[in-house]
């Protein structure tokens, strides 16, 4: 059922296909993160802008980031915008979790107490000064662990960019299986692989957390 | 978000489906579509009845159970949540049948969601019923309950309320997922886009309304559980104040 050699003959194969997903990963991530801070910021700095976001969050957080993928790829090139796949793919995995992470910084943001605040008035320093001095530093820690687990979801999401033919971890895999008639191991091992690098990232995220936490409370 | 925008939002979703369906561009597509969200609906529907069974079972097995029992609770939870959606019902799909266990791409769709959601489920499950204060559980034993009766009658239904926040964003996940399924086959809403997508090169039209139909389907979710949730915790409110 098992063939070990067929699987050392693949491995190569699909270990270059990992590093494309990994990279998929990354590159959304820090889209996610930084994307999802603007809007966080943009909704506290200006607030008429708070009711637009929220919409526009609850917008691509109830549609499935399959159809968002496929929205990106097929539907801009009507209006000019022409992208690759994996662009359009890592674009579309950016956006959809900046939603997500947005609502962790307006979490974070929110559990500063007013004093600071009022603190920081009081002692005559700008908004960005606050912001970048007082605030941030108070705020960004406790939402690490939300955040690393949204790093992981984005993570367990890249397959879906084989749909639109991004030559990833699943889509390597597939077409090994279509071309040898062997799904079980290309397809096991990509299962095996997720499982792996999701228990060692939650293992860092845990230790990330403790690593916080140590610092002194306010 | 207050229930009256997310009302709002659903109303203004359908009446801008309804809006687009006037126009030629558009109406040619909607019925084809509307079968897929039916498909859609039904695997949702269907995957989130086994991911409710699923993570009762599987959280109740991981607190409570022998050792044995315990163990593959936590197997299939730390499975299920740590491999990708699409790549477990891929091996459902194409690898099981080389097992000699061919299913169907329906009973695939199912499962494969509904033991996906559950493993997150079990999670859940298992917050809110250790959430339940223990002078609860001091209190059942005082009255000399067996251990089922406790979990029965006094922490599961306390539980419950915990849950419903927790489970409809889970339903919410279930119903975005169901997009998978067009990968293996089914002809769900998704599929029938792309379907129509390939052959008629139509992509603003199509994707928009797939686009207000999913969301309209995600908001009944997130409606429907805040007012189960509004009428249970009525119930609990009216209970302690007594």
């Amino acid at each position: 059922m098992w063939d070990w050699a067929f699987t050392l003959e693949i491995l190569p194969t699909l270990a270059k296909a990992a590093v494309i997903s990994i990279e998929a990963t990354l590159i959304g991530f820090v889209l996610a993160a930084v994307l999802g801070l603007v809007l966080a910021l943009v909704r506290i700095a200006i607030p008429w802008t708070a009711w637009p976001i929220s919409v526009l969050v609850e917008l691509i957080r109830s549609t499935p980031l399959l159809i968002q993928i496929f929205f990106l790829y097929f539907v801009f090139p009507s209006f000019g915008v022409t992208l690759d796949a994996f662009t359009a793919g890592v674009l579309a995995l950016g956006i959809h979790y900046a939603a997500y992470c947005s609502e962790v910084y307006r979490a974070g943001f929110d559990n500063i107490h007013r004093g600071q605040w009022e603190a920081s008035t009081a002692l005559n320093l700008s908004a960005w000064t606050t912001f970048k001095d007082i605030i941030i530093p108070q705020a960004i820690p406790p939402i690490v662990p939300a955040l690393g687990n949204y790093l992981v979801a984005l993570f367990k999401e890249t397959p879906l960019l084989s749909a639109i033919a991004v030559l990833e971890l699943m889509q390597t895999a597939k077409i090994i299986g279509s071309e040898t008639f062997r799904y079980t191991e290309p397809i096991t091992l990509v299962g095996i692989f997720f499982l792996i690098m999701s228990l060692v990232s939650a293992a860092f995220i845990r230790a990330a957390e403790r690593l916080l936490n140590r610092r002194p409370a306010r | 978000m207050g229930i009256r925008t997310l009302i709002v939002m659903l109303v203004a979703s359908i009446l801008l489906i309804a809006f687009l369906a006037l126009k030629p561009a558009y109406s040619l597509f909607l019925p084809g579509l509307l079968e897929g969200a039916l498909l859609t609906a039904k695997i949702t529907v269907l995957g989130c009845l086994l991911a409710v069974a699923m993570g009762v079972l599987a959280a109740l097995g991981k607190l409570y159970g022998p050792a044995p029992i315990r163990w593959l609770a936590n197997l299939y939870i730390e499975i299920f949540r740590g491999t990708s959606a699409l790549v477990q019902l891929f091996w459902l799909f194409f690898v099981l049948p080389q097992f000699g266990i061919s299913l169907e791409p329906f009973t695939v769709a199912v499962l494969g969601l509904g033991l996906n959601v559950g493993a997150y489920g079990a999670e859940c499950v298992r917050g809110a019923v250790t959430s339940v204060a223990r002078g609860q559980w001091e209190a059942a034993t005082a009255l000399n309950m067996t251990r089922a009766q406790m979990l029965r009658r006094i922490i599961l239904p306390q539980a419950f309320i915990a849950m419903i926040p927790p489970w409809g964003n889970l339903f919410i996940e279930l119903l975005k997922s169901t997009a998978l399924v067009s990968l293996i086959t089914l002809s769900d809403l998704a599929f029938k886009a792309q379907q129509m997508n390939q052959t008629t090169m139509k992509t603003i039209p199509i994707f928009t309304l797939v686009l207000l139909i999913y969301l309209a389907m995600s908001l009944v979710i997130t409606i429907g559980m805040r007012y189960l949730e509004g009428r249970m915790s009525k119930g609990l409110a009216r209970g302690r104040t007594v």
